[in-house]
């Protein structure tokens, strides 16, 4: 059986129609003010499944398995995609997995963007950025893969987005820069189509403004402005009243200042707001806010209004462009059929006889099972809980494979944070065979129908080499494309 | 400049003197190369002793312990938590040792309580199962770094000009006298000349080095002993272990957490003094063995600090090289104008100064006495921030809405954040992470700085503190710095906590390219 190109398929399960109970966010507006103690790192995920928690069927509990071709572990980017791929060739498919990997995201989808990260090489050409990668770590993920299968991976997904009304934005074959909360600057392949009138703005020097709002303390349009004015002395800042926060209480990127944007009322007050504060700018950038689902209606008209075109800027987790880019493909994924359980792990696996595999999903106690014929474990890294580490070791979490690691905790970290180096931790993950199965102790694949994607791969470091969301998106490909052979 | 004293080292020692001479009239510069307490004074349990840890090893110390919790719980209870303390033996501790010790701190003058197992367990409810003996005594826990913020606020508002980030780099000598002591600033490079008539040598483990400057030659050994922070408060109460001072045997409840430790390791050089994975490891099997829980606790940060221990003569054991302190008065050395306080205690802190400030007045023929033993330790805003588990009570109590967290871990709001910058440009500095860090809990909260790293910087850019990219350098230094402490405890939640702060600050926003 070849792998066929995708094409648009209806749903496999009779899922009925789709409750939208999308809940207000704990934090964010109708919050502020309110005391929140110690935001812990399970209660930031606690509170980001409150944010996702979305598209989920919520039935009454389901005793007979539920049979599918292909479950997919995981609800980060690389889950996602492999649902996706998945979902386009007519696989049914169930997905599973607390969303982790998504507050990570910046709405921005790296492919290659620095290597060797030692000399702080950095590329504009990405496949030229891959080419020297994997001459230099052949046991990269990259190396497994074709140029053609990562353009195929990007395209189906981009195709995928678009077709969901979230557009993204890249120039043919070459990275672009791209302006951070931090000031500094990063090389990614793609954007969200927000955000490109940034691009441009810093490629020109051109005279820009860059606009934040009293109360949202983690964007501070000043701290850009001074980080970059050696490099673009044209770029000036300003502050303003959010809509609706005139007593300026606190403000997190979220879903509710996404919300509010969506008002064509608060949006006449901002473009009130800015409008005195043009001058001579050709451009303005603000946090990325401006709508949950109508980002492009919502920004041509502020233009209109203001006079200038306007652009987003990413900002620090929580951002809604990760959110964007989440609630879409889950949106995507459940039209086309997929059976996502995104407030629920895998809690064990049973082996069946003949290969397949039943998965006992649930919270802390099992609500249901799956039963599956292949298995994609996509279940990220130590924030997705894909690997779990104590003081001895790390594990991979579910089915327990052996993972690539150094030796005791001792050499896991180096000694400076920032060192060129990446630790080596980092590093450490599963590794696979050319058809992207983990492989057991003995170095045959541990299954013949588990396959491994994204972030939980060994040989990679995304944080350093700047290429999280390209590997979570091919190696999904890959992944989908194994288990159809 | 001129000055009647120069100090040098503004950990504990350094400070207190520095109120101390103060106290008495006397104008005194203090030369600090880092930060106030960044050393051994800001790298300790943070323990008020009430001596039963040293009544068979030490009773001279141990009796200098009681007397000096005794004061300092009456004149800075601010500064302290008045927890009370437990000595435990498990199952397989030394009998004797257990046996005799009502006995020994009876003889040290220091009170004790037999507790019954069962009433040992209901005090403290994580203890051992294989709990075998248990003591009440009067330990404390006390803030080093508001000790010193506290001593050195009130002195600088009685005149000690205090010089931070200044480091001692050399002296001029005109025949015994110490005429002239050059200092460079270690952030505008900038030397400065002050003419003392006495230089106190107050800088702990460094005391050698300065020393030498002087031509004068100390042996000081060092050892390094490195501590853990919990993300919460395990126990109530302070809880050592029954038994010969060793590795991991003391617990140290202070604010919402709790510290363990330490390790007692031999080190050459002061270069990179930082825990390691190893020393983490014992001091966590260790504690566990007294407190199972410290087994499954979640680890924040870890942290070291050098003990400056003066030479003796075979000593296989630092722990029992006494910590009573030494005052060198270096006229042997052929110097009338130039002492060396080095050794002892936190508990004793003042009692050294004491001692010392005694030695220098009297050689410049000052007969003022010492007040810090009568006059009550003022609280001042310099030291306030310093407390765990503060700014969520103040935040609590209710605010302004426009006064938003900065820090969500620790709560700490602008207002605070605002008031800890006014106290270091008071106290002559410039405003940045670490510094802000060190006078609040700010990064201190199980995020690391991860979020208020950056709202922090965000903060000082819109007050106009930090221009062009400062902002960058000062993250690296911050991140760089906390990383010491984390390095060694990432497993498990911290480990997730560690990644999520490289996927933001390197995965995303590329800090360290």
């Amino acid at each position: 059986m070849g792998f066929s190109p995708p094409e648009p398929l209806l749903t496999f399960h009779d899922l009925g129609k789709t409750p939208n109970i999308r809940h207000a966010t704990t934090t964010g507006l109708e919050s502020a003010g309110k005391k929140q103690l110690n935001p812990t790192v399970p209660e930031l995920i606690e509170s980001t499944q409150a944010r996702l928690r979305t598209i989920d069927i919520l039935g009454k509990i389901e005793t007979d398995p539920i049979a599918c071709e292909l479950a997919v572990i995981g609800n980060g980017m690389a889950g996602m995609a492999s649902a996706l791929f998945a979902a386009n060739r007519g696989l049914p498919t169930v997905q599973v997995g607390a969303p982790g990997g998504i507050i990570f995201a910046s709405g921005l989808l790296d492919l290659l963007g620095v290597h060797p990260a030692e000399e702080r090489k950095v590329w504009q050409d990405p496949w030229a950025g891959i080419e020297a990668l994997t001459q230099d770590f052949p046991k990269h993920p990259y190396a497994l893969l074709e140029r053609k299968e990562i353009e195929a991976a990007f395209n189906e997904l981009l195709s995928f987005l678009e077709g969901e009304n979230l557009h993204y934005q890249r120039r043919e074959g070459q990275n672009s820069e791209m302006i951070l909360p931090l000031g500094t600057t990063k090389q990614t392949y793609c954007v969200p189509k927000s955000m490109w009138g940034g691009i441009k703005a810093l490629k020109e020097r051109h005279s820009c403004l860059l606009v934040d709002f009293h109360g949202l303390s983690d964007f501070s349009a000043t701290q850009i402005t001074e980080t970059l004015k050696d490099r673009w002395p044209d770029l000036r800042s300003a502050r303003i009243t959010f809509p609706g926060n005139d007593q300026i209480r606190e403000l997190f990127t979220g879903e509710l200042m996404a919300q509010a944007m969506e008002s064509s009322e608060n949006r006449e007050k901002l473009a009130q707001a800015v409008r005195p504060l043009v001058g001579d700018a050709h451009s303005i950038g603000m946090p990325a806010v401006f709508g949950m689902n109508r980002t492009g209606e919502i920004l041509a008209e502020l233009e209109k209004q203001i006079g200038v075109p306007i652009f987003e800027i990413p900002t620090l987790p929580v951002s809604i462009p990760g959110l964007r880019l989440n609630d879409t493909i889950a949106r995507g994924l459940t039209g086309k059929g997929v059976r996502r359980f995104s407030q629920e792990r895998v809690l064990k696996v049973h082996r069946e006889p003949g290969g397949d595999f039943t998965l006992d999903i649930g919270n802390k106690r099992v609500g249901k099972t799956v039963r599956a014929k292949g298995v994609i474990l996509a279940s990220g890294r130590f924030w997705g809980r894909g690997l779990i580490a104590d003081r001895k070791r790390i594990r991979e979490a579910i089915f327990d494979l052996p993972v690539h690691q150094p030796e005791g905790r001792k050499g896991w970290h180096h000694k400076d944070f920032l060192d060129l180096r990446g630790h080596p931790v980092n590093r450490a993950g599963l590794e696979i065979d050319d058809l992207f199965r983990p492989l057991d102790s003995s170095g045959d694949p541990a299954f013949e129908r588990l396959f491994a994607a994204g972030s939980i791969l060994a040989h990679q470091d995304w944080m350093r080499m700047k290429c999280g969301s390209g590997l979570a998106i091919s190696s999904a490909y890959a992944a989908v494309k194994a288990f159809c052979i | 400049m001129e000055t009647q004293v120069l100090i040098v080292g503004g950990g504990a020692i350094g400070t207190g003197l520095a109120r101390d001479l103060a106290l008495r009239g006397v104008q005194c510069i203090l030369a600090e190369k880092g930060d106030i307490n960044s050393g051994a004074s800001g790298g300790n349990h943070g323990l008020l002793h009430s001596g039963g840890r040293y009544v068979s090893t030490d009773p001279a110390v141990a009796r200098e312990c009681r007397e000096e919790g005794e004061i300092l719980k009456k004149l800075a209870p601010h500064c302290i938590e008045d927890t009370g303390g437990l000595f435990v033996a498990i199952e397989g501790d030394e009998d004797n040792y257990v046996a005799d010790f009502p006995h020994l701190c009876e003889r040290c003058g220091i009170p004790v309580n037999t507790l019954d197992i069962s009433e040992a367990l209901e005090l403290e409810p994580a203890l051992s199962q294989e709990t075998i003996a248990a003591y009440l005594v009067e330990d404390a826990s006390i803030d080093p770094f508001k000790l010193s913020l506290e001593n050195i606020s009130q002195a600088q508002q009685l005149g000690t000009k205090l010089l931070g980030h200044t480091k001692v780099v050399g002296f001029k000598k005109n025949g015994n006298r110490i005429q002239v002591a050059l200092l460079q600033d270690m952030k505008a490079g900038e030397e400065i000349i002050v003419e003392p008539e006495e230089v106190i040598n107050a800088c702990g483990a460094w005391a050698g080095e300065v020393a030498a400057l002087a031509g004068v030659s100390i042996d000081i050994l060092f050892s390094k002993g490195s501590l853990l922070v919990t993300d919460r408060r395990v126990t109530d109460r302070i809880v050592n272990r029954l038994r010969s001072p060793a590795d991991g045997d003391i617990l140290v409840p202070g604010g919402t957490v709790s510290i363990l430790g330490t390790t007692s390791m031999r080190i050459d050089s002061l270069e990179k003094v930082r825990p390691t994975v190893p020393e983490v490891d014992l001091i966590v099997e260790e504690g566990a063995a007294m407190l199972p829980a410290l087994e499954t606790a979640r680890y924040i940060r870890a942290y070291s600090g050098v003990r400056p221990l003066l030479e003796q003569e075979s000593e296989d054991n630092d722990r029992s090289v006494s910590r009573g302190f030494t005052l060198l008065d270096h006229i042997q050395d052929g110097l009338e104008n130039f002492s060396t306080i080095s050794g002892g205690k936190l508990t004793t802190y003042r009692f050294m100064a004491e001692k010392a400030a005694d030695l220098v007045c009297d050689r410049m023929g000052i007969t003022n006495p010492c007040l810090t033993r009568t006059e009550p330790l003022p609280s001042t805003s310099a030291g306030m921030w310093t407390e765990p588990g503060l700014g969520p009570r103040l935040w609590i109590k209710g605010d302004g809405p426009e006064n938003q967290p900065l820090c969500e871990c620790e709560i700490l709001p602008k207002s605070i954040i605002d008031s800890v910058i006014r106290s270091i440009q008071e106290q002559g500095d410039k405003p940045d992470l670490r510094s802000i860090g060190l006078r609040s809990r700010m990064g201190k909260g199980s995020c690391q700085g991860t979020f208020c790293g950056k709202r922090v910087t965000a903060h000082l850019y819109e007050r106009g503190d930090l221009c062009a990219d400062e902002g960058l350098t000062h993250l690296r230094s911050f991140f760089r710095e906390r990383w010491k402490g984390e390095r060694s405890v990432l497993w498990d939640a911290q480990l997730i906590q560690a990644e999520l702060k490289e996927a933001l600050y390197c995965g995303l926003s590329g800090l360290e390219l």
